[in-house]
């Protein structure tokens, strides 16, 4: 991580914190803070991308604006997560990607759209894209799919996977990383632990503590992985059981698909609309374009897949799917260049954290 | 002087704690409630929102408390610290009373921290707020405003007219204009008068202009003054107050916990002159740290120098202020402006006077001692020689005062003939002194506001609503 203007307005404000430590029940964050004196830009970064944004800190604060110091630590450690994302992106030319991050995603699911419908009328003609089929592949060939799927995922695995390697070697583990830490790690990651404030939930807009935010983000994302998991389910029956489609409404891919698509419409539209009264104060007004074009790419990818299902079987399937596609291509080209790499990077801080968990802090009562 | 329509069963002066805890119990009682807070909504709380926790007793480990506290070592804590100065009967009251306001606690919202044995030694006899006494203070405020208490902010009391040990009329501002209030009973709960520079000088002379107030800018003394004014009986030492060592670099006001320094025992501390003036390493720091404002604001200008090296220098909390740091004695003692020549004669007799042949432990009262010096360090001296070397400017810091009114086991308010005010209550620092009258304990003016605070709204609701 490169010294900046946010590194080191979020090490004056950690500072504090860290002659202060009233906020250590909170989150992990407090914690990781008292075990250091010094912070180096990778240990701002490891504590940025630790924190979960639950806002109790800055509503506990007596060090909080108006006071002469200002402390607003959930504000400053989000803009330099921001920056980190910049910072580790892969390959370094596409960092800029994160600048005017919410413009680039809406770019992309409209090209993504039009790319996807223009090939699928193209291939199939006018009347056979609007005809009513069985089967999904008769629109655009399961080759097709794969072929594109596998380059744009891959690509993104890719990527993605680049970027945690540069996150790791600049904020990630010091120490041995025992399956302890591994276990500790993956459940405060599943359980959103530390998106709770102590076991209280969020600071949404006031000083009253709510879990909605802790709820709709596991909506949002355990639908995503059942829908994940329906895509797979789908995969595996027509590859290798040699099931073609369409499936009936009561069959493993329809269910998964079903739930995980009303999960993921849920959790992302509660969480758009938080957007519009969460307090701006402890947070940063830029990073709302990325934040919310995202969480909308997210929640129509889910709306058009339901909509999918209901129209299979009418001459609307065609457009329905080639939307729906469109919309899954354009999340595949810009997952590692948008706010989804959070997932990896605060994983890999939240393990840190589980790394150090038996460390003790310095100074002190 | 326009007035509120309504009579109110409970006015309450303040905005902190034990204000709170007042103005809940007794709208749960039935009372309407008005609260009177002179600071804005962003600074409300008084001192509360810059403490911690609470001294409760309690027989058995629970969610919140490490192993035992009983009431007897509770008592003999308060005892040593105030030297006797405090009334059994109601110190050992709250003593009792702390142990079971947990629960209402919990229920007015506020959130505990787990107990976390061996991280912090407070553990077993304080309960800590889940982030601090603001998130407390918080946590009040939403559950009076569910409640239906009306709380007025930037709003003060001006005084409270008493007729014959009876509060006839409350005079307030509601955000710089004049009101009057009617209100059946009052609870006082507005604090002492540290943040009063004025009144402080009169006891204290042009040196509080040295002073550092680690709290609210609020807590000027309005009403404690009106009332001593009006033949209520007092309390405490009026010219006492409690104060500690602090980073001379602290905001005026409000800078709280963070300029709290704890270098003191494992340093050379030297006033302007670059002269010592006492022993550094007298006790732990928990037991000392409070004589050390006073010891400071005796000195000339009110302030000392707190030397150090770099062995010393990972062994205490730093403030958070960075410290000045040099790479030899002369060089620091610029930078502190001290006379080089002055700061090196005094280390250098400092190091010859350390006893040769003793080990240094930090974790405890380890004897390491000077000879031969006025005043010796008596423990954890060892030479000051390895660079680079550390200094922090160090004031006095007042936390709170002592002077306060007179109160009975109901929180009522006594005159000066020893009778109880008809409808007046106190409750938290401005009744404080009848019980630490001396001294202090950690977490004991919340648990002072909290039992207080309850019992003021209590009785207050129920001569109210009879």
């Amino acid at each position: 991580m490169h010294e900046t203007e946010a590194v080191a307005r979020a090490r004056r404000d950690i500072e504090i914190c860290n002659a202060c430590r009233y906020c250590e029940g909170f989150c992990a964050v407090f914690p990781a803070i008292e075990l250091r004196r010094e912070f180096s830009a990778g240990d701002i970064s490891y504590l940025a991308n630790l924190c979960h944004n639950c806002r109790g800190c800055f509503y506990a604060c007596q060090y909080a604006p108006p006071h002469e110091w200002g402390v607003n630590v959930p504000a400053a450690l989000a803009e330099v997560r921001a920056e980190s994302y910049a910072e580790y992106a892969w390959p370094r030319p596409l960092a800029s990607a994160f600048a005017r991050n919410g413009t680039l995603l809406s770019l992309a699911a409209a090209l993504g759209i039009a790319l996807v419908l223009a090939l699928s009328i193209l291939t199939n003609g006018a009347g056979g894209f609007f005809a009513t089929r069985g089967s999904f592949y008769d629109i655009i060939p399961l080759w097709a799919m794969q072929a594109t799927g596998i380059a744009t995922f891959g690509f993104s695995l890719l990527a993605l996977a680049m970027g945690a390697r540069n996150f790791w070697r600049d904020a990630g583990p010091r120490g041995r990383i025992g399956p302890g830490s591994v276990a500790i790690a993956l459940r405060d990651v599943l359980t959103l632990k530390n998106l709770g404030g102590g076991g209280n939930g969020c600071n949404d807009n006031s000083e009253a503590f709510s879990m909605r935010r802790r709820w709709l983000h596991h909506a949002m994302f355990y639908g995503f992985l059942l829908c994940f998991a329906a895509t797979t389910t789908g995969f595996v029956y027509h590859t290798f059981l040699n099931w073609a489609a369409p499936y009936p409404l009561l069959s493993a891919p329809v269910v998964l698909g079903t739930g995980g698509g009303l999960l993921m419409v849920a959790g992302t539209i509660g969480l758009l609309a938080m957007k519009f009264v969460d307090d701006p104060v402890p947070n940063v007004r830029r990073l709302l374009g990325g934040d919310i074009a995202l969480l909308m790419l997210l929640a129509l990818i889910a709306a058009t897949g339901l909509v999918l299902l209901a129209v299979r079987a009418t001459g609307a399937m065609g457009p329905a799917m080639a939307v729906h596609l469109g919309f899954i291509l354009a999340f595949f080209l810009v997952l590692p260049y948008s706010k989804m790499v959070h997932g990896i990077y605060r994983s890999a801080a939240v393990l840190r954290r589980a790394t150090e968990r038996t460390m003790k802090p310095l100074g002190g009562e | 002087m326009p007035g509120r329509q309504q009579t109110y069963d409970v006015l309450v002066a303040g905005g902190g704690n034990a204000a709170l805890c007042a103005a809940i119990t007794a709208r749960q009682a039935g009372a309407s409630v008005l609260l009177v807070e002179s600071a804005p909504k962003a600074f409300r709380g008084g001192n509360s929102r810059h403490t911690r926790n609470l001294r409760a007793m309690h027989e058995q480990p629970n969610a919140v408390l490490t192993d035992a506290y009983t009431e007897d070592e509770y008592w003999d804590d308060l005892l040593r610290v105030t030297g006797g100065n405090t009334d059994e009967a109601l110190a050992r009251m709250t003593i009792r009373a702390s142990s079971g306001v947990f629960g209402w606690m919990k229920q007015a919202g506020v959130r505990f921290q787990p107990s976390l044995s061996g991280t912090l030694n407070l553990g077993r006899t304080n309960a800590f707020f889940l982030g601090g006494g603001k998130a407390l203070v918080n946590a009040y405020y939403l559950t009076a405003e569910r409640l239906g208490v009306e709380i007025l902010y930037d709003s003060e009391v001006i005084s409270l007219n008493l007729d014959d040990g009876v509060v006839r009329s409350v005079d307030i501002t509601y955000r710089g204009f004049p009101e009057a209030v009617q209100a059946r009973c009052v609870v006082a709960s507005s604090g002492g008068f540290q943040a009063n520079l004025d009144w402080m000088r009169e006891y204290w002379g042009d040196a509080v202009d040295n002073f550092v107030i680690r709290g609210s800018p609020y807590n000027r003394g309005r009403v404690l003054k009106n009332l001593l004014g009006q033949g209520v009986a007092a309390i405490g030492d009026p010219t006492q107050c409690h104060a500690v060592a602090l980073d001379a670099r602290a905001p005026k006001f409000d800078g709280g916990i963070t300029t709290r320094l704890d270098s003191v025992p494992y340093s050379v501390v030297v006033n302007r002159d670059g002269d010592r003036f006492y022993d550094e390493g007298e006790d732990v720091w928990p037991k000392r740290y409070a004589i050390w404002g006073r010891l400071i604001a005796q000195q000339p200008g009110q302030i000392a120098y707190s030397i150090c090296d770099a062995r010393a220098f990972p062994l205490f909390m730093p403030s958070v202020f960075p410290a000045i740091k040099a790479d030899t004695l002369e060089e620091l003692a610029v930078k502190l402006k001290l006379d080089p020549a002055k700061i090196r004669a005094t280390i250098d007799s400092f190091n010859a006077a350390v006893k040769p042949g003793q080990t240094f432990d930090n974790l405890k009262l380890d004897g390491s001692a000077t000879a031969g010096l006025t005043p010796n360090k008596t423990n954890w001296a060892r030479e000051v020689d390895k660079p680079p070397f550390y200094g922090y400017p160090l004031r006095p810091g007042i936390t709170f005062t002592y002077l306060g009114v007179r109160v009975n086991d109901k929180a009522q308010v006594l005159m000066a003939n020893g009778q109880p005010a008809g409808n007046l209550y106190a409750s938290g620092e401005i009744m404080a002194g009848n019980i630490l009258g001396k001294g202090y304990l950690a977490g004991f003016g919340m648990t002072i506001g909290t039992v207080f605070g309850r019992i003021a709204g209590q009785e207050a609701a129920r001569r109210a609503r009879n």
